[in-house]
């Protein structure tokens, strides 16, 4: 494929991106939305957010793994636990990579 | 307000903004470096390559197109898939907008340019919190995609040198990241439920070959579901 043909494909896919992007908070920020529909807009976060990271920790190889050689699963135990004890960010994120680091370190002993 | 004056406090909020980002650059850089020594490899210009993490800035679907620019997908294709995997922005883009009442539309057209996954997912966090500024929304906006830039740029210049960044474990930091942050909103016992009811659907429409769709299709059930909930204990005790 020709770096013009490139160009303009990434001109398009800007497009298309973009539109998800900033339809929803265009339209809807600067008007009052009924209680139900903020009610359901308050558990997106959540739900959303469980959506995009059970499969990063327990899909591998576009396969199930819930094995213990799973590194990211047994790691996703601490980061849990230190995230709901500190509320903090830095701190479970920290101890997260420290501990697929270290598994991985063992798994090659 | 405090009777301070406004420019040194938003100065505050841009620096805090930029610190709170700092998980997402951990993990933009090294993706950035996979993505632009891939499209490198792809046969996509080095100057191709910066465009696409400039203007579309979406890592999923930047590495998806630069497979099929490889495989000589045609363009409209190519176009369509980014636009079906970059959908599920759209709710995430509607979860935000009752926090930005009041932005001048030129500010919120530039805020949404920024909205990726992990942007989001701090955003949502800070927004609960109330004690967000509007500095340090954008703050944590631009640092994360002069990270994303960044990771791209290497990876165009150096990126051949670059062999095993597994030992790091910097493939973890974005699913800790987000696991930290769901953890911080979960806030009642019916948050659990919908977050482990979204995350099994998830996997489920992913083992199931509906890779494309999984997060959207479960987000929606989700919260949903989430409502549904909500509104069956209410009439309960009534």
């Amino acid at each position: 494929m020709d770096q013009e043909t490139i160009l303009l494909t990434i001109l398009g896919m800007m497009l298309v991106t973009y539109f998800p992007r900033v339809l929803p908070v265009w339209v809807l920020s600067s008007r009052s939305l009924p209680p139900l529909f903020l009610a359901w807009l308050r558990y997106i976060p959540v739900s959303v957010m469980a959506a995009m990271v059970l499969p990063s920790l327990i899909v591998q190889d576009q396969g199930l793994d819930v094995s213990l050689d799973n590194v990211f699963l047994l790691a996703a135990a601490p980061t849990i636990l230190v995230a709901w004890k500190t509320s903090s960010l830095f701190t479970p994120v920290l101890l997260g990579m420290v501990a697929v680091a270290f598994l991985r370190f063992i798994a090659t002993l | 307000m405090s009777s301070e004056t406004g420019e040194p406090q938003a100065f505050r909020a841009w620096m805090q903004g930029m610190l709170l980002a700092f998980p997402i650059i951990m993990g933009y850089i090294p993706i950035g470096i996979a993505f632009g020594v891939l499209a490198i490899k792809a046969g996509v210009s080095p100057i191709n390559s910066v465009f696409l993490s400039l203007f579309v800035y979406a890592g999923s679907s930047q590495l998806i197109a630069i497979g099929l620019i490889e495989s000589q997908a045609p363009t409209l294709s190519i176009i369509l898939t980014t636009f079906i995997v970059n959908l599920r922005h759209l709710l995430m883009s509607a979860s935000v907008s009752p926090y930005l009442k009041g932005w001048r539309m030129s500010e919120v057209a530039a805020f949404a340019f920024q909205l990726t996954d992990e942007t989001f997912a701090v955003h949502s966090a800070r927004f609960a919190s109330r004690s967000w500024r509007k500095a340090e929304v954008f703050g944590i906006n631009v640092t994360a995609q002069a990270g994303w830039l960044l990771g791209t740029w290497l990876g165009i210049t150096v990126g051949q040198f670059v062999h095993d960044v597994e030992p790091l474990a910097l493939d973890f930091a974005l699913p800790a990241m987000f696991l930290a942050l769901l953890v911080v909103q979960v806030k009642e016992r019916k948050h659990i439920m919908v977050a482990l009811i979204s995350g099994l659907l998830s996997v489920i429409f992913l083992l199931g070959g509906w890779g494309k769709w999984n997060v959207i299709l479960a987000t929606f059930l989700g919260a949903t579901l989430g409502v549904g909930i909500e509104q069956w204990t209410k009439r309960q005790s009534c």
